[in-house]
C-alpha cells in the first residue's frame, strides 16, 4: 500500500494542469481519492472534527451491512440447486456452488455501473463520486440467479444514466438506481424474471430435475392458490421445492426458500438493519413505520378477505417475511437521498411504502411483488411530503408570531 | 425567400415542437411503436397543419376574434375526417392500428398553437410553409422515437426482421420496456438531451 501510495505521488504531476496527461485529470483524481482519502488525521488535542463521516464511508457501511445477506443468498442459491437435482452435498460445496453463480452478477454490476461512471466523469470532467459503490452491490441481490448477465449489465447501465447521472449525479437522484435497474428488467425482461424456473440455479435447461420439483417463489405459490386449496389445506400451503416439503414461518424467517438472490433471509436482514441502525445510517423511523404500514394494510385485508381473492386470507405477519419486503424497507426505502429528509415525513414516507407494496402484491394479479413499485412512486412522492411538512411548520410559526 | 424558408427549417430544429415547446408529447407516446403508423400519422398531421393553417390564414380578416377557437375547430376538425376517411379506405390496417389517435388530432396542440400564434396574422403562403415546416419538426422526432423504439422493442424496422433469429437462439430477448408508453417518453428526453448537447444555445442559463 505504502509503494502504491509513493507510485501515485510520483505521478502525480503528469495529471495536473499543463501535465502530459491532464485530460485524465478527473480519472486519475478518482482513483486517488477512492484509495487514500480521507488520508489526513487531525491533531490529538484542540478544536477537530470527531468523526469524518463523508459518503465514501457512509456507502462502505452499507455493503459492510449487506454482506450477510450476500453470504447467506450465495448459500441459499447453492442449497437450491442441488435440492432441485435431488442431491445431498453438504454446505462447503452449496456454498461454492452459489458462490461460482453468483460472483459474476455482482462482478457485470459493478463493471458495467462503475465504467458508465466513469465514461461521464470523462466527458464532464467532474471529481468521481461513490455513489455506485452500493448500488452495485443491492442490484445482484434484487434479481433472480438464473438473470442473463447481459441484461443484468445493460440494466445497470440504464439505471447509472436515467436514474442517476441525466439528474446531475450521486445525491441528486429522484429513484433509487438499484430498484430502477430492477424494474427495468421487470418490465423489459418478464420472462427471465418471473415464473417458476429462474429462482432456482440451472432449472431452465437442466434435464436431471426432481420429478415434480417446482421453483415457484412462494409469494406465486400464494397468488395461485385457489378456494378449494384453501379450504382443504385448511390455510395456506406453500412448498419449498417438493410437495411434502412446506414452508413454515420458521423457514420464511431463516429463510431458506426460493427467491431473489438477497431478499430471502429476514434474519440476515435485520442483523444488516441493526448495523444500519447502530450507525445512524438508516432512518429507524422509516423502517418501523412501513412494517407498521404493512401489517396494518395485512390486517385490514384479512379482515375484509372476500372468496373472489385467496391472497387476501395470508395472514399479514407473512407478507412481512415473504418477498422482497423485508429487503426493500431496510435497505432501499432508507436510501438517504431519495427518502424523505424531515422527521415527520419520514414517518409518513415508510408508512405509505408498507401501505402501497401490500395493496399492489395483494390487489394487482399481475404483480405478486409490490415492493418495488412502492419504493418507487414513494421516492417520486418523497420532495412532496417534505414540502408540505415544511410549509405546514412555516405556517405555524408565522401564527405564534402574529399571536 | 431566405425569410420563408427559415419558415420551414427553424420548426425541423432551433424550434422543434416537440423537443423545444413540449407540445404534441401524447400522440408521440401514443403511435410510435411502431415505425410504419408514426409515418402515416405524421404525414396525417403534415396534410391537417398545413391546409388548416391555409384556410385560416386567409380568414384571419373575417373571423370575429371571439369565436375564433371555434372556427379554427371546424376547420381542422372537417381536415381531419378527411384524413380519417381517406386512411380507412386505403390504409385500413395502420388505421386501426392508429384507432382513436387520428381523431385526436383535432386536439394535437401544435396544430392550434401554429394556427392561434401564426396563421391568424399572416399572409396564406407564410402560413402553409409554416404548417409545412412544424409538421416536418414533429414527424422527425415521431420518425426517430418509431425507429428506437420498433428497432429495441421489436426486433424490426417496419415490420420487417432487422435481428436476425440467431440473436435470439443465443438467448437474446426484444426489450419489452420499449413498447410500453414510458419509454417513448425516456426516448424522447433522451432526443432532446442529444439536441442540447449539440446545440449550446439552447441551454438556458440558471
Amino acid at each position: 500500500m505504502k509503494a502504491l501510495e509513493k507510485y501515485i505521488e510520483k505521478i502525480k504531476p503528469n495529471f495536473e494542469k499543463g501535465g502530459k496527461y491532464e485530460r485524465w485529470h478527473a480519472i486519475f483524481e478518482s482513483f486517488e481519492t477512492f484509495l487514500f482519502v480521507p488520508g489526513n488525521t487531525t491533531p490529538r488535542r484542540g478544536a477537530h472534527i470527531r468523526d469524518a463521516m463523508d459518503s465514501k464511508r457512509l456507502m462502505s457501511v452499507v455493503v459492510i451491512a449487506l454482506i450477510p445477506v450476500l453470504l447467506f443468498g450465495m448459500w441459499n442459491v447453492g442449497f437450491h440447486h442441488f435440492l432441485s437435482i435431488g442431491e445431498d452435498v453438504g454446505f462447503i460445496q452449496e456454498f461454492f456452488h452459489g458462490f461460482v453463480r453468483v460472483m459474476p452478477i455482482i462482478l457485470v454490476s459493478y463493471i458495467a455501473g462503475l465504467g458508465t461512471e466513469f465514461i461521464f466523469v470523462y466527458i464532464k470532467n467532474k471529481e468521481i463520486e461513490e455513489g455506485f459503490l452500493v448500488s452495485g452491490m443491492i442490484i445482484p441481490l434484487i434479481v433472480p440467479v438464473d438473470v442473463p448477465l447481459w441484461m443484468v449489465a445493460i440494466a445497470t447501465i440504464f439505471a447509472v444514466i436515467i436514474g442517476k447521472e441525466v439528474f446531475g449525479g450521486t445525491g441528486m437522484n429522484i429513484v433509487n438506481p438499484a430498484l430502477l435497474a430492477r424494474a427495468f428488467l421487470f418490465f423489459a425482461y418478464p420472462s427471465k424474471m418471473s415464473g417458476d424456473k429462474v429462482w432456482i440455479s440451472e432449472m431452465e435447461n437442466s434435464q436431471n430435475i426432481v420429478d415434480g420439483f417446482s421453483g415457484a417463489t412462494p409469494l406465486a405459490q400464494v397468488a395461485g392458490t385457489t378456494n378449494e386449496q384453501l379450504a382443504t389445506n385448511g390455510g395456506f400451503k406453500i412448498i419449498n421445492g417438493v410437495q411434502d416439503n412446506v414452508i413454515s414461518t420458521w423457514d420464511m424467517f431463516m429463510g431458506w426458500i426460493p427467491g431473489s438472490i438477497g431478499e430471502t433471509s429476514v434474519l440476515m436482514i435485520l442483523i444488516g438493519a441493526a448495523i444500519l441502525i447502530f450507525t445512524g445510517i438508516a432512518s429507524w423511523k422509516i423502517i418501523l413505520s412501513a412494517v407498521i404500514g404493512g401489517s396494518l394494510m395485512g390486517i385490514l385485508l384479512n379482515i375484509f378477505a372476500t372468496e373472489g381473492n385467496p391472497y387476501m386470507a395470508l395472514p399479514f405477519y407473512d407478507h412481512l417475511l415473504l418477498g422482497g419486503f423485508a429487503f426493500g424497507v431496510v435497505f432501499m426505502a432508507t436510501d438517504p437521498v431519495t427518502a424523505t429528509q424531515t422527521e415527520k415525513g419520514k414517518w409518513i414516507y415508510g408508512f405509505l411504502i408498507g401501505f402501497i407494496a401490500i395493496i399492489v402484491r395483494v390487489l394487482n394479479p399481475a404483480y405478486p411483488e409490490g415492493v418495488m413499485l412502492a419504493i418507487l412512486l414513494m421516492n417520486v412522492f418523497a420532495p412532496l411530503i417534505d414540502h408540505y411538512i415544511i410549509r405546514a411548520n412555516v405556517k405555524k410559526r408565522l401564527k405564534r408570531i402574529r399571536a | 425567400m431566405g425569410k420563408n424558408l427559415k419558415l420551414i427549417t427553424d420548426p425541423i430544429n432551433l424550434n422543434n415542437p416537440i423537443t423545444i415547446q413540449v407540445l404534441g408529447i401524447c400522440s408521440a407516446l401514443a403511435v410510435t411503436v411502431k415505425l410504419m403508423p408514426a409515418i402515416v400519422m405524421s404525414i396525417s398531421v403534415l396534410f391537417v397543419m398545413s391546409f388548416a393553417n391555409v384556410i385560416i390564414s386567409l380568414l384571419r380578416n373575417t373571423i370575429p376574434s371571439r369565436i375564433r377557437i371555434i372556427v379554427q375547430l371546424v376547420v381542422i376538425a372537417a381536415l381531419v375526417i378527411l384524413v380519417d376517411q381517406v386512411l380507412k379506405a386505403y390504409v385500413y390496417n395502420i388505421s386501426k392500428q392508429l384507432s382513436v389517435f387520428v381523431g385526436l388530432i383535432i386536439t394535437n396542440c401544435i396544430i392550434m398553437g401554429r394556427l392561434e400564434a401564426f396563421a391568424l396574422g399572416n399572409k396564406p403562403l407564410p402560413a402553409f410553409l409554416d404548417g409545412i415546416g412544424n409538421a416536418a419538426g414533429y414527424a422527425i422526432i415521431m420518425i426517430i422515437v418509431a425507429f428506437f423504439r420498433e428497432f429495441f422493442g421489436s426486433g424490426t424496422i417496419a415490420e420487417i426482421q432487422i435481428i436476425p433469429q440467431g440473436f435470439y437462439d443465443l438467448g437474446y430477448f426484444d426489450n419489452g420496456l420499449m413498447i410500453l408508453p414510458p419509454m417513448a417518453l425516456i426516448v424522447v428526453g433522451i432526443v432532446i438531451w442529444v439536441q442540447r448537447a449539440r446545440t449550446p444555445e439552447l441551454v438556458e442559463e440558471n
